[in-house]
């Protein structure tokens, strides 16, 4: 849905060239915006919030910042790993109604960043990924490896994270 | 050359709501028999200023109230009207409506026209009164009484229906050398008169003395202006309104059917209006000084605030202290939060500091270069140094945000003018320590307790005059405000030599609503502490001041919420004493670290009252409640910390290895099971809601020496949480 809205109902964005931070997570190839992201840290150990969902791993102190870490595997329901010496964090900016939230995402390790014209996004399918769509901004084929493009914002937005908390 | 005026309009807001205090404070001083014609001025120029920022920047309902106001004050200020306790009355309604119209203006809302509309009335009808017992003076061309004079103004558009055909007007425009002087730019009152009609002006440059010569703060040009259009001549005259005395103004029509000879070439004018605008500039960089206060942005306090309109179903499922604050309190947060002023001294002791602490880092990066052992002294000495400049720089940052409490003080003695009339009272305010700075943020949110505090002591503690008298005091009651510091707090209290309270009609009151049961011993503090609980009140009716018993439990939960307390004391037929303890500051707190399993939290120290060791003997079980512990006379339940948070416990997680911290929050008592306490420390707080949201039990964040960051307990939200 959000795709289809994105790329196809904004005709200046039509050949535009957006740039996708690519990370690695449980083999497969995932992609954020890069001007969602702030910096790329080493993973270091987090303060545990209490009664939170398991996938918020904690806070960090990002210079003086309070700011949560979310892992993605876990957030995904992915297989989890130890994190080691390759483990890094990403620290985003996720805008949720007019405010900014700056929050991190645990990644096996960072890849690289490409140039995507958003042309050549396609919409994600509705089955077979591993993750839910609603959060995708759809899918890019490079060097025939496929690469999910992740909407941040709604990843990240916190009443999603408070809904799933309910859930759970 | 169109200058995106609404980046001013905080500026002006703010100097409105001075302004308006001011005239406040000046009506409420004003005595009847012994008229001060220096508090008349200054009330006059509250309005002068109000109505001229209100048309610059296009409010014209604002600027069209203030005039009717203003022309009422200048009257009296002439001394051409008598003072009365009247028309004073409606002055001051006058101030309460131009405040709403301009928080209105504001916060972007509709301003209520029907209130605006009988104030107007009111001030008409004072006005009408006298303008038909004393005549008004004769004709003058002085152009002081056009904008004074109601009548004349009128006058002078009756003049102009037979004009208003008129295709233009020719307006030879020749202020004196000092207009700029007064604040008057020409290039605003030129825009303005473009926007009447097609504008051309013609500069007369001929007494303008070389530039080596020349005063920028002197206006030595003249003009020649041209406005085509039907407009009527009180709308040009409007625009002038605010120079007239200070230029030579002639205003004539221009025939239907002009003759375009004069008509200069438009880019011939336009430079000369450049040449004016770059002398006005230089005339406004001198009058900067003057104004000694800086506006500084706070984005930080904005944010926060921008949390507090949130939909409760956004808010999480607990209630949230600051989503409970009636629409009014936040209205009034929105209203002053967006920046502060802040006293040039203060921002130069902080420019001064952080020169320090470069000075000093520079010298530490020289012992650092080609470090050896015998340079060991040099470097102690520089951190030494250091830790001296940042924490004098810690305190001059925090001195930014202080502001005196006479903000909060100062709209008393209108609340308790207003109350003790209505109530038939002879009631005197006095304010103490009013200079005492406090946090801005404590500022905002201490407004609304203290008002309902004065209320109840004006309402409930002082006795009308005649019981006053048969009790052998004096007639009139004394209710002191008092600030002071003390250790590190700020304390405020509120003094009342009324009848003070009855502790046996506080129980027998308890006891009839149901909130305790008869057979309870109370100390007299307890009983006090019974005007807390919701759903008490006391009054035996209920008046519109106070009474309806929903006050004083939200004026608690609200000081606890600022990190404070409340503390009553009492003598019967003497008086009551409130007493509120406030944090300094909402950006640092004392705490107490304080050991469970791996993970360390931090204890505001406000809320702990001791800390103990307990035995597994000692805790009583209570089925499906949980367990408590008896300190002496009372059972405390106790929260086990690495249960309640699922935080592994360590071997130190037993009763009797542990330590029960007993804390207070909200008048509620708990023990808190910790594997040991660590220290104490100041903690900066951090908003976890900033990037995350609310947790429960957990009312912030902090960051600790070695970078990691520690949690902050939230006392009663623990307790609320345990509950579930």
């Amino acid at each position: 849905m959000t795709t289809d809205t994105q790329a196809n109902n904004n005709p200046i964005k039509q050949n535009q060239i957006e740039q996708f931070l690519t990370f690695q997570l449980a083999e497969e190839a995932y992609g954020v915006d890069i001007l969602k992201v702030q910096e790329i840290r080493g993973w270091e150990t987090v303060r545990v919030i209490p009664n939170t969902p398991s996938f918020i791993k904690g806070v960090l102190n990002l210079r003086g910042l309070v700011v949560p870490i979310v892992d993605l595997r876990e957030r995904f329901s992915l297989e989890k790993s130890q994190y080691n010496h390759k483990t890094v964090v990403i620290v985003l900016c996720v805008k949720h109604l007019d405010s900014t939230f700056v929050m991190g995402i645990v990644a096996d390790a960072v890849s690289d960043v490409l140039d995507i014209k958003v042309d050549d996004i396609k919409k994600a399918p509705n089955f077979g990924t591993k993750i839910d769509t609603r959060y995708m901004r759809g899918m890019y084929v490079h060097h025939k490896n496929m690469i999910m493009l992740l909407d941040v914002d709604r990843l990240l937005n916190p009443d999603e994270i408070e809904s799933i908390d309910n859930l759970e | 050359m169109s200058i995106d005026m609404s980046q001013f309009h905080q500026v002006f807001f703010e100097e409105c709501f001075e302004g308006l205090e001011a005239m406040e404070a000046g009506l409420l001083n004003l005595n009847i028999d012994d008229i001060d014609p220096e508090v008349i001025n200054t009330i006059f120029r509250g309005a002068h200023s109000i109505k001229g920022g209100s048309g610059t920047f296009g409010f014209n309902n604002v600027a069209d109230f203030t005039h009717i106001m203003e022309t009422l004050l200048d009257e009296m200020r002439d001394g051409r009207r008598q003072v009365t306790q009247i028309a004073i009355n409606i002055l001051l309604g006058s101030v309460d409506c131009l405040r709403e119209m301009i928080s209105s203006i504001q916060n972007e809302e509709e301003v209520d026209e029907s209130r605006v509309a009988q104030h107007t009335a009111d001030l008409d009808n004072e006005l009408n009164g006298v303008a038909e017992s004393t005549p008004p003076p004769s004709h003058k061309v002085s152009a002081e009484t056009i904008i004074t004079e109601p009548s004349e103004v009128i006058s002078d558009s009756s003049e102009t229906s037979d004009t208003n055909e008129e295709s233009g007007w020719k307006i030879a425009f020749c202020p004196y050398l000092d207009l700029l002087k007064t604040g008057n730019d020409p290039v605003r009152m030129f825009r303005e008169l473009s926007e009447l009609g097609e504008l051309t002006s013609l500069a007369n440059i001929q007494d303008v003395p070389s530039l080596f010569e020349m005063d920028p703060e002197e206006c030595n040009i003249s003009w020649d202006l041209k406005v085509m259009g039907d407009i009527p001549l009180d709308e040009i005259e409007e625009i002038f309104n605010w120079v007239e005395g200070d230029c030579e103004l002639d205003i004539q029509p221009i025939a239907p059917k002009p003759v375009k000879k004069i008509a200069p070439p438009v880019s011939q004018a336009e430079p000369e209006l450049d040449t004016e605008e770059t002398i006005a500039t230089q005339a406004k960089e001198p009058q900067q000084p003057t104004q000694p206060e800086i506006i500084v942005e706070q984005a930080e306090v904005s944010k926060d605030i921008e949390a507090i309109p949130k939909p409760p179903t956004t808010a999480p499922k607990e209630p949230n202290k600051k989503v409970q604050l009636d629409s009014d309190q936040s209205k009034l947060i929105v209203q002053v939060a967006s920046s502060i002023r802040v006293d040039t001294s203060k921002i130069d002791a902080l420019i001064n500091m952080v020169g320090e602490v470069v000075i000093t880092q520079s010298m530490l990066g020289l012992v650092g270069e080609n470090f050896t052992m015998d340079k060991v002294d040099q470097l102690k000495k520089g951190l030494a140094q250091l830790e001296r400049h940042t924490r004098d720089l810690q305190q001059s940052v925090m001195n930014v945000r202080m502001l005196p409490i006479s903000f909060v003080f100062s709209r008393f003695p209108r609340l308790v003018h207003d109350i003790s009339s209505k109530l038939g009272k002879k009631i005197e305010l006095k304010l103490v320590g009013e200079n005492t700075e406090i946090d801005k943020s404590v500022v905002e949110l201490i407004n609304d307790p203290l008002v309902h505090l004065i209320r109840n002591s004006l309402d409930h503690g002082i006795e009308m005059p005649a019981n006053r008298i048969a009790a052998g005091k004096p007639e009139t009651g004394t209710i002191e405000l008092k600030a002071y510091h003390r250790g590190g707090h700020i304390v405020i209290e509120i003094i009342d030599d009324g009848h003070g309270m009855d502790k046996n009609k506080l129980i027998a009151k308890a006891v009839e609503k149901g909130l305790i049961d008869d057979s309870s011993v109370l100390t007299d503090k307890q009983a006090y502490e019974l005007i807390f609980l919701p759903g008490f009140s006391t009054a035996e009716k209920l008046t519109d001041i106070s009474g309806r018993g929903v006050g004083m439990d939200v004026v608690r939960r609200n000081i606890e919420a600022l990190g404070g307390n409340i503390e009553i004391s009492s003598e019967l037929g003497h008086g009551t004493t409130i007493a509120i303890h406030l944090p300094l500051t909402l950006a640092i707190l004392d705490g107490q670290s304080v050991a469970v399993g791996d993970e360390t939290y931090i204890v505001p120290l406000v809320s702990i009252i001791e800390s103990i060791n307990i035995t597994e003997k000692m805790l009583n079980k209570v089925a499906g409640k949980g367990e408590t512990f008896r300190l002496r006379n009372q059972y405390i339940p106790i929260i086990r910390m690495h249960k309640i948070f699922n935080v592994q416990p360590s071997s130190k997680s037993k009763m009797g290895e542990g330590v029960i911290v007993v804390a207070e929050g909200q008048g509620v008592l708990c023990g808190l099971f910790v594997d040991d306490l660590l220290g104490q420390q100041q903690v900066v707080i951090k908003s976890l809601e900033a990037n995350y949201r609310r947790v429960d039990g957990v009312s912030g964040a902090t960051i600790l020496g070695d970078g990691s960051v520690a949690l902050i307990l939230d006392v009663p939200g623990l307790v609320r949480f345990s509950n579930r």
